[in-house]
């Protein structure tokens, strides 16, 4: 457990020092912001984060690959990772331990995105049950955008690859739900079912649905675990 | 300590190691030596368990490097060839990082840090960012994590490369320290350093082990009667084409030094013609001033056992 705090607290000094992580902050907190005050030009403006939220799962499809891009690609590009990999760390650790520290920068990302919630509720009456259930939406969405990018980052020693790959596969889980249409019956039904927006859009309406959560953990569960993999694969023979 | 057994690397469809067998005791230092491309690193990251071999298996105080991985990295100390470092930290937040990966609690490697610094001698550094090091002193924070954990293996790739004189010689005295109680694979294509260093040398060229003894023995046993320094008092022109008329004499070179003429004499393998020489220069009344044998260096040895042509 000591070295997967060592391996994130090690992550975690990066992001905080590094222009990569703060540009993507601010990226983040500038077009989000824009997408909350979209609606307040409405002769009849709705106090609600809707849009934000909507907006933001947008933004995060190019911004979360950016911020875990140079997690592992950076360890192989350098050479780290031969001293990291001759350590007695187990794999695991390693993937954990850099997800974590993926997930304090980017929470740290949402409660500065709290400043739009407040604003809200100062100068608002708005529903409080939708931006509650937003934000947890956005959150796990978030956290599996991450190990979408983690993953592609252990794939590759080359940081925009890693990137370029993770976008793609988050830009499919977007529209998958198009799939539907387009290739029909029973297999385009389960890659509907795969799609972000489906789980996502109940919590920007304010539902909370137990079975979005366990989509949204599946899909981080999945992606760590490919990780995981990825990683171990360089010991098999 | 280590036993390796029948490595054998492919990187695609190359074998980049062939059929490679070594054991290595406690406390011995081993010098693996061979030119560029010959496949030490390769040999290196197995043995530290970095990347599996397609065949073969290599056993770390008992652990396999594959199937027990885990526990035969606890024991292992490694500088890798590129000497790769996290530029951004500091060294002893490098080293303090390093320590606890290796599973140090983090009063050991309070304690530890201190002889460390010490030990390679980066005391004024301390807090300086490793980006900012010199290559020389780069090696050394190198160093210092490989023993931070006081590893029962050492396993250095070429360690001294790229560092100047002075401090290619300190690093010697350090490897030679840690030598004491540790056990040690290095690798290394400079010559002396391995007479200097190693209880043993492993000579390795295209990915197989041509020799291996101590490099002592590997000079001896490639010195031999065969090869004679002879200074003769007597005009070169008669004595160069006497010499080389003795039966058994391959080659010979002279080299007149201010009218002190030497002749080199390569007899063929094994034959001794110190008595033909002699009595073939008193009896054309010219006088022996010298004669000699002269050991292969272990130069010459490296290039006869990583060359095809003949010396
Ligand atoms: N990652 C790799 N992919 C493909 N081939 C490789 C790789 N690493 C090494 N090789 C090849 O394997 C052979 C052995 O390389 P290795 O790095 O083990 O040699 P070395 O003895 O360490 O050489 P040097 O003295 O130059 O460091 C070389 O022919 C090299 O080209
Ligand atoms: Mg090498």
């Amino acid at each position: 457990m000591r070295t997967v705090q060592a391996v994130a607290w090690k992550e975690i000094q990066i992001y905080f020092s590094s222009p990569t992580a703060y540009i993507v902050g601010l990226i983040f907190l500038a077009l989000t912001g824009f997408f909350f005050t979209q609606d307040l030009g409405d002769p009849f403006p709705e106090a609600t984060l809707t849009p934000f939220f909507d907006g933001a799962i947008v933004v995060f499809i190019l911004l979360a690959p950016a911020l875990t891009m140079r997690l592992l690609a950076e360890e192989s590009k350098l050479g780290t990772i031969e001293l990291l990999l001759t350590s007695p760390v187990r794999d695991w650790e390693i993937i954990i331990g850099k997800y974590l520290a993926s997930l304090v920068f980017f929470l740290v990302l949402v409660a500065l995105s709290f400043f739009y919630a407040i604003l809200l509720f100062v100068y608002a009456d708005p529903d409080p049950g939708p931006i509650y259930a937003g934000y947890l939406g956005f959150i796990l969405y978030g956290s599996a955008a991450l190990s979408v990018g983690l993953l592609t980052s252990t794939m590759s020693n080359n940081q925009i690859v890693s990137a370029v790959v993770a976008m793609g596969i988050l830009l499919a889980m977007f529209f998958a739900d198009r799939a539907f249409g387009a290739v029909g019956g029973l297999a385009g039904e389960i890659i509907g079912e795969m799609g972000v927006r489906g789980h996502f859009d109940d919590f920007s309406r304010g539902v909370i649905d137990t079975t979005n959560i366990v989509y949204f953990i599946s899909v981080i569960a999945f992606f760590l675990f490919l990780s995981i993999r990825t990683l171990e694969s360089r010991r098999w023979r | 300590m280590i036993q390796a057994e029948g490595l054998t690397h492919y990187y695609g469809p190359y074998p980049a190691i062939q059929d490679v067998n070594f054991g290595v005791r406690k406390g011995e230092i081993l010098g693996f030596l061979g030119p560029n491309g010959a496949g030490k690193t390769t040999t290196m990251r197995i043995i530290t368990g970095f990347m599996p071999p397609t065949r073969g298996t290599v056993t770390l105080d008992g652990y396999d490097v594959v199937e027990q991985s885990l526990e035969a990295r606890r024991r292992v100390g490694y500088l890798p060839e590129t000497v790769p470092l996290y530029t951004d930290m500091s060294v002893t937040g490098y080293l303090k990082y390093m320590g606890t990966l290796r599973g140090m609690s983090p009063k050991a490697i309070k304690t530890r840090l201190v002889e460390v610094v010490d030990v390679c001698r980066l005391g004024d550094y301390r807090k300086t960012q490793i980006g900012k090091l010199s290559k020389g002193f780069r090696q050394r924070v190198g160093i210092a994590q490989a023993i931070i954990h006081e590893p029962q293996v050492l396993v250095l790739d070429e360690p001294t490369i790229g560092i100047d004189p002075i401090q290619v010689v300190e690093t010697r005295r350090l490897i030679k320290d840690l030598g004491r109680d540790q056990t040690v694979v290095l690798s290394t294509h400079i010559l002396p350093e391995v007479s200097m260093l190693c209880d043993r040398v492993l000579i390795i060229n295209e990915g197989r082990i041509v020799a291996e003894d101590t490099p002592k023995n590997l000079a001896e046993g490639l010195q031999g009667v065969d090869r004679l320094e002879v200074e003769i008092g007597g005009p070169a022109a008669e004595v160069l084409p006497v010499l080389k008329g003795i039966r058994g004499v391959n080659e010979v070179t002279h080299v007149n030094n201010d009218g002190r003429h030497t002749y080199t004499i390569q007899a063929q393998a094994g034959q001794d013609l110190r008595d033909t020489i002699s009595q073939l220069v008193i009896g054309n009344g010219w006088s022996l001033r010298g004669l000699q044998m002269v050991g292969m260096s272990l130069e010459e040895i490296f290039l006869r056992l990583t060359t095809h042509e003949e010396l």
